[in-house]
C-alpha cells in the first residue's frame, strides 16, 4: 500500500530539485554550446575541440591511468578487509573512509609540500645524498594526487562485492584444485565485478575531470579537461560557448564509459539470476 | 579380506584460541570404506573432516594418505574432494560450469571434459540440467551438483560434511540411499559427517562416535549399536535405559532390585557397572509373571510404535511396543539375557 501512491509523492521534493538544478542547467549548457555568443545557432564550439585533442587524450589516459592503480591496490585491500571478523571489518573500514573526512583541497595541497623540489621527501633523501628528484609538475604526480584521493571510492565497493563471497566457495575451489592464481581469476574477480565495475566508474569519473589535482600538482604542462573548462568559465579566455561544448563531450565521455561498466555488471548479474 | 589404508590420523591436536578442538585423535580409514563421523554439534567431526581435506593445519600429528605423509600438503594437491555443509557452488557459474570446474584446471581437452560432465550429471539425476544457473535449483538439486562436482574429479576419497542437513526428511531418506549407492559405484572411500545417528546406521560399513574431541567408539552399525562402550555412546546412538547395576559373577547381573542372566563375561566379581537395555527389548507381560514391575506414566503414540514412560522402583524406564498400556496401569517387564548390555562405569 505505502508502495504505490504515497511513495511516489515521498520523491517529489526530490523530482523538484532535479528539475530546477539539473536538467535546465544541462539544457542551458546544451544551449550555450550549440550557439555563439550573439546567441545564432552554430557547431563551430562543437568541431572545434578538435585542436584540444591532446588534453582530453592526456585526462583520459591519467584518469586511466589512477583508475588501474586505484584497481589493483584496493582489490587485496577489499578481500582482507572481507575476510576480518565483523568488529575488526568496522574499525578497518573507518581507517579507510578517515582521509575522507578530511577538506579535499587540504590534502593536495599537503602533497604539494611533500613533493616540492625544497618539499619533505627531497630533504630526508637529501640526507642520504639521494635527489633531489623533480617530482611535483609532473603527470606522475597528477595520478599520485588521483590515486590518494579516490582510492576509498575503490575500495569500499569492492569490500562490498567481496563480503558476499562466503568462505566455503573459495574452500571449494581449493578443493577442486585451484592454486591461489586459479582461485584469483576463476572465483574471486568473476564474483567480484559488480563492485569492480562501480569502484570503476567511482574513480574515473572524477579523476577524468579533476582541475584542482592537475593545477596544484601537474603545474601548467598537465592541463587537463577540467582546467580547460574552468578556463572558458572562469579563466583568462572566458568563452561560455566553448566551455559548455567542452562540457557536453566529456559528458558524453563520461556516459559511455558508465554504460561499458554497467553492461559489465549487467551481465554479471544474469549469470546470478 | 580387509582392504588397505588410505587415510590414516596419527595423535592430531587442533585448538581454536587455545580450547582444544582434537585432542590427540587417531584414525586409520580404510580404502573403499563408507565411514561416517557421528556425534553431537562441536564434539570435533568437521574439524577431523577438514583435516583430512587439508583446511586446517594441525598443531601436532600427522595425517597420511596412501601411507604418505600429507599433513603439510595445501588442499589442491590432496586426492581428495569435499562436498560442503552449504554446498558452495559457484553462484557465477551454471550446473555444466560448475561440474567442470575441476576438469577444466587440470587442462582436459574440452571433449572429453563434455563427456564427463554429461556422464555425471546422469549418474546423480540432473541429466538436461547442464545449462540452468545454480539458483534455479532446489535444494536437493544443488546437493547433487555439488557430488557431481567433486565426484567427477575421481577422487579417490570424497568427504561429506553433513550434505544432507539442509533437506527434508524425505528427500534425506532418498538422499542416503543415493549416496549409498553412488560409494558403491564409484568404488572409493566416503567419509561422512552427520550428526544424525540413523543417518550413520542406514549408510556406513564404520561408524565413529566422537565427543568432545575423542573418539568413544569405532565399529560396525551393528557393533556400535548393540554394544555400546559407554554410556555417551549408548546414549548417542538411539534411546536406551542406563541403569547402574552390579555384576555378581560371569553371566549375572543384578538391577533395578532383580537379578538377570545374561551373555557377558570378563568383570570381576561385584563389580559396579552401567547396564544397557534398548527400550524396544523390554517385553511387557501381567505383573504376576514381570521380572520388573512398573507404573506406567505415559503413552505417546509414535507411529510405528507407543513410547511409555515407566516409573520402576522411581526409575523411568522407555519402553518401546506395539500394544499400549493404559497411564496408571501396572505392568510386568521381562528382559532376555541378549537384550542386556554390560559397560564399565564411565564418568559422561
Amino acid at each position: 500500500m505505502l508502495r504505490t501512491k504515497n511513495s511516489r509523492w515521498a520523491a517529489a521534493p526530490y523530482l523538484v530539485w532535479m528539475a530546477v538544478f539539473i536538467v535546465v542547467p544541462l539544457l542551458i549548457v546544451i544551449w550555450y554550446a550549440l550557439t555563439n555568443s550573439d546567441g545564432a545557432f552554430t557547431l563551430e564550439n562543437l568541431t572545434s575541440i578538435g585542436r584540444y585533442t591532446s588534453v582530453f587524450g592526456r585526462s583520459l589516459l591519467l584518469a586511466a591511468e589512477a583508475t588501474v592503480i586505484c584497481l589493483v591496490l584496493a582489490f587485496p585491500v577489499g578481500y582482507f578487509l572481507s575476510r576480518l571478523r565483523s568488529n575488526k571489518q568496522h574499525i578497518m573500514l573507518m581507517l579507510v573512509m578517515l582521509p575522507m573526512w578530511m577538506n579535499f583541497l587540504l590534502r593536495t595541497y599537503a602533497w604539494m609540500t611533500l613533493l616540492e623540489k625544497n618539499g619533505l621527501i627531497n630533504k630526508f633523501l637529501g640526507l642520504f645524498g639521494i635527489g633531489p628528484f623533480n617530482m611535483i609538475n609532473t603527470s606522475g604526480a597528477v595520478v599520485l594526487g588521483m590515486v590518494y584521493n579516490y582510492l576509498p571510492y575503490m575500495i569500499l565497493p569492492l569490500y562490498t562485492a567481496m563480503t558476499k563471497i562466503d568462505d566455503s566457495i573459495i574452500e571449494a575451489a581449493q578443493d577442486l584444485g585451484s592454486n591461489p592464481g586459479q582461485i584469483l581469476g576463476r572465483v574471486l574477480i568473476p564474483l567480484s565485478k559488480p563492485g569492480i565495475a562501480t569502484g570503476i566508474t567511482m574513480v574515473f569519473v572524477p579523476s577524468v575531470s579533476t582541475f584542482i589535482i592537475s593545477r596544484m600538482l601537474g603545474g601548467g604542462a598537465n592541463l587537463l579537461i577540467g582546467d580547460l573548462i574552468e578556463l572558458q568559465f572562469l579563466g583568462n579566455s572566458y568563452n561560455l560557448n566553448l566551455g559548455s561544448a567542452m562540457s557536453l563531450v566529456l559528458m558524453v565521455i563520461v556516459l559511455l564509459c558508465m554504460s561499458f561498466t554497467s553492461t559489465f555488471d549487467e551481465e554479471e548479474m544474469e549469470g546470478v539470476m | 579380506m580387509e582392504e588397505p589404508l588410505i587415510v590414516s590420523l596419527k595423535d592430531i591436536v587442533v585448538d581454536f584460541d587455545g580450547e582444544k578442538v582434537l585432542d590427540g585423535l587417531s584414525l586409520d580409514i580404510h580404502d573403499k570404506e563408507f565411514v561416517t563421523f557421528l556425534g553431537p554439534s562441536g564434539c570435533g567431526k568437521t574439524t577431523t573432516l577438514r583435516v583430512i581435506g587439508g583446511f586446517i593445519t594441525p598443531r601436532s600429528g600427522t595425517v597420511s594418505f596412501d601411507g604418505r605423509d600429507i599433513t603439510a600438503l595445501p588442499p589442491y594437491k590432496r586426492q581428495v574432494n569435499t562436498v560442503f555443509q552449504k554446498y558452495a557452488l559457484f553462484p557465477h557459474l551454471n550446473v555444466f560450469e560448475n561440474v567442470a570446474f575441476g576438469l577444466r584446471l587440470k587442462r582436459i581437452p574440452e571433449e572429453q571434459i563434455r563427456s564427463k560432465v554429461l556422464e555425471m550429471l546422469e549418474i546423480v539425476g540432473l541429466k538436461g540440467f547442464e545449462r540452468r544457473s545454480i539458483h534455479q535449483l532446489s535444494g536437493g538439486q544443488q546437493q547433487r551438483v555439488a557430488i557431481a562436482r567433486s565426484l567427477v574429479n575421481q577422487p579417490r576419497v570424497l568427504l561429506l560434511d553433513e550434505p544432507l542437513g539442509a533437506l527434508d526428511l524425505k528427500l534425506r531418506k532418498e538422499m542416503q540411499l543415493e549416496l549409498k549407492r553412488l560409494q558403491r559405484e564409484m568404488n572409493i572411500t566416503f567419509v561422512y559427517v552427520t550428526h544424525d545417528q540413523e543417518e550413520a546406521l542406514t549408510m556406513s560399513d564404520t561408524v565413529v562416535v566422537m565427543n568432545k574431541g575423542n573418539i568413544q567408539q569405532i565399529g560396525s552399525p551393528q557393533d556400535i549399536y548393540n554394544e555400546p562402550c559407554n554410556a555417551f555412546v549408548a546414549n548417542f546412538i538411539g534411546d536406551s535405559n542406563i541403569v547402574e547395576g552390579i555384576m555378581i559373577k560371569d553371566f549375572l547381573v543384578s538391577f533395578a532390585g532383580h537379578e538377570f542372566t545374561c551373555v557377558d563375561r570378563g568383570f570381576s566379581r561385584n563389580e559396579p557397572v552401567q547396564v544397557v537395555v534398548r527400550p524396544e527389548d523390554v517385553v511387557i507381560v501381567p505383573p504376576a509373571i514381570g521380572m520388573l514391575n512398573g507404573l506406567v506414566r505415559e503413552v505417546i503414540f509414535k507411529g510405528v510404535h507407543f513410547e511409555m514412560h515407566v516409573d520402576v522402583e522411581g526409575k523411568e524406564w522407555l519402553i518401546h511396543s506395539t500394544q499400549a498400556s493404559q497411564p496408571g496401569e501396572l505392568i510386568g517387564m521381562n528382559i532376555g539375557p541378549d537384550e542386556i548390555h554390560i559397560m564399565a562405569r564411565s564418568e559422561v
